[in-house]
């Protein structure tokens, strides 16, 4: 399976390049505000066509077990929770993305998987909540079963 | 903070702890100790020469993405503060009173190396394997080349798995999977020798329970459902009532159903129908059956079919349960996996241990009616979860430690020397140690071999050669 990473261009969810690039100017960038398990607010910047995931790498945030599986859709820890309105704007999920988002602790009707979202302009200033405890839901209630 | 040390005032003596067990939950736990702690010193000691656990011999070879953890645990063995004691046996080589006497506190994160019996007459049988073995023999866990004299016989053409988690998944698609697939994965190099060289066409996999209690996740069903050359197979009947209830199922659960009945029910289009006639493996999920007994040939040495009880269920959703109704039904197959659930061993007497569950009694990774002694991972809440899962339970083991460490609750007071006074109690007995470093040359020499066939590794299936690899 193809990790996101290793598809070319600008890293979009359907894999090929939807981000025109941009002269590398500061000015291009675009602003993420994070809120931690804390309730912290933490502001980050990225380039456009960076994922969320890279953002939180790229920039040190320190969301305990963030992104374990490294932006491969391999597991649900870079789980994140956006408003309405910043949610409609960001485009499709597959079904892969919604396969391992469905195993997420907390999931809401407002919920993607970071390492799937890329920054473009548009998205500049949204808001980004680290929901509690990125736990899996692959484990039996009952704990000895 | 100071603290009277040995009768003079030191700053905190160095805390050391040391975890036993160097897969996901071992490395978690460290990395959230070192995190969060500033001076203490964690050594993770494991049994075999190499790291990792069920990250390396239970993560199906095809599912390379999920061993991304493999880097950060890297970086935290790599860790100034933390040092990794391959090929020592706790429990054999050194006891876990040593342990306790030697560090301020110790980890007991060593998992689940058994598995859960079926039970039934002739689970003994040539032909009959538990998936952990099963796994473990693809993955080259050393100590599974034991259990398969020669290779498992897949001189069949039913397979039946019992248990319808993703464990049983990983292994129905493995015996399926085309070659041209495997042969670009870590799995070992007799395995996929063996899978050439296999009859098998039919892989059933059988739960006691219905489609709304199946323990599989969408992910790993939809794997199935698209595994190049395969068709699969269902029971029309075994879903009546399933359409009905979906209404009222949460999201996950609906999507997996769905997928679950599209597959069974559907009338394929065009396209479908061509890709079924050109399937030459089949697969499927059988409902309500529960097994009874495993029957052999006329010599009673092989596995020739598998005697099934019919059920029926009590209750709905989650909570329902199987309920023999006295009907069977015989299936014929020449080989039985049963994939029902790992198992947790005691290490020590000294050490609690609920038989029943076969957990370590604990309250958030603090092990019950002991002192100094915590656990994470499968041992603490049972084996189940993906790694994801364990990640979390071993964070909240290191919490527990850290708040005890400050709170004073865990005795810092005195200090210890932790890997010195094991290493020279390991080397009074011979038993030599693996560094990390030594593990990297394993490493190393595992992935060139995989390059020359175009997979990720050739793995070493033997401590033996894994040890003279360390040594170079």
């Amino acid at each position: 399976m193809l990790s996101r990473r290793e598809v070319g261009g600008g890293r979009s969810s359907l894999g090929f390049s939807l981000i025109p690039s941009f002269p590398q100017g500061s000015n291009n960038k675009v602003t993420v505000h994070f809120i931690n398990r804390d309730g912290d607010k933490i502001t980050a910047k990225g380039a456009p066509g960076d994922t969320l995931l890279d953002v939180v790498l790229n920039e040190d945030l320190d969301f305990d077990g963030f992104g374990a599986c490294e932006g491969t859709l391999a597991c649900s820890t870079c789980h994140l929770i956006f408003e309405d309105e910043v949610f409609k704007k960001l485009g499709p999920v597959t079904d892969e993305e919604m396969d391992m988002l469905d195993l997420a602790y907390g999931l809401t009707d407002t919920s993607r998987l970071g390492c799937q979202i890329c920054l473009s302009k548009s998205l500049d200033g949204m808001v980004a909540r680290v929901p509690e405890s990125v736990t899996d839901i692959r484990q039996s209630k009952d704990e000895s079963a | 903070m100071s603290r009277l040390c040995g009768g003079v005032r030191f700053s905190s003596c160095t805390p050391k702890v040391c975890i036993v067990g160097s897969g996901p939950a071992g490395f978690y736990t460290a990395q959230h100790l070192l995190k969060t702690h500033q001076n203490v010193h964690v050594d993770i000691y494991e049994r075999l020469p190499v790291p990792f656990g069920l990250v390396r011999f239970g993560v199906a070879p095809d599912h390379p993405e999920v061993k991304n953890v493999i880097n950060t645990f890297t970086q935290t063995a790599k860790h100034s503060r933390c040092r990794f004691y391959g090929n020592v046996n706790v429990g054999k080589d050194v006891s876990v009173g040593e342990l306790k006497q030697a560090y301020h506190a110790v980890v007991l994160s060593y998992g689940a190396e058994g598995n859960r019996s079926m039970g039934v007459p002739g689970e003994g049988l040539a032909g009959v394997y538990s998936a952990k073995d099963f796994v473990g023999w693809y993955n080259g866990h050393p100590s599974c080349r034991e259990v398969f004299t020669l290779n498992p016989d897949l001189n069949c053409e039913t397979a039946v798995i019992l248990g319808q988690g993703n464990v049983a998944l990983d292994v129905a698609r493995v015996l399926l999977s085309p070659i041209d697939i495997l042969k670009k994965t870590d799995i070992t190099q007799p395995a996929l020798e063996a899978l050439v060289r296999s009859q098998i066409r039919r892989v059933l996999i059988v739960g006691r329970r219905g489609p709304v209690q199946v323990a599989c996740t969408i992910k790993e069903l939809r794997e199935m459902v698209n595994l190049p050359g395969t068709k699969s197979e269902m029971v029309e009947a075994d879903f009546d009532g399933v359409t009905e209830a979906l209404k009222d199922l949460p999201r996950p659960r609906k999507r997996l159903t769905e997928l679950l009945l599209k597959t069974a029910l559907d009338t394929p289009g065009d396209k479908e129908q061509q890709r079924r006639h050109q399937a030459s493996r089949t697969w499927g999920f059988r409902f309500f059956r529960s097994p009874s007994e495993v029957l052999a040939d006329a010599d009673g040495n092989k596995t020739v079919g598998i005697r099934l009880a019919v059920t029926r269920l009590e209750g709905s959703g989650e909570g329902a349960r199987a309920v023999l109704t006295g009907e069977v039904e015989d299936v014929t197959c020449g080989l039985v996996i049963s994939s029902i659930g790992y198992k947790s061993h005691p290490i020590d007497p000294s050490v609690p241990f609920d038989t029943r569950r076969a957990v370590i009694p604990n309250t958030m990774g603090r092990v019950k009616q002991a002192t100094g002694l915590y656990c994470s991972g499968w041992l603490k809440t049972g084996p189940t979860g993906v790694i994801a899962t364990t990640m979390n339970n071993s964070f909240d083991t290191a919490r527990s430690l850290v708040e005890d460490m400050e709170s004073e609750a865990l005795d810092l007071s005195s200090v210890k020397t932790g890997s010195e006074v094991i290493s020279a109690l390991l080397e009074e007995r011979g038993v030599k140690s693996v560094s990390f470093s030594d593990w990297e040359k394993i490493d190393s020499v595992e992935m060139s071999r995989g390059e020359a066939s175009g997979k990720p590794r050739e793995k070493i299936l033997t401590v033996e050669e894994m040890i003279q690899v360390a040594r170079t």
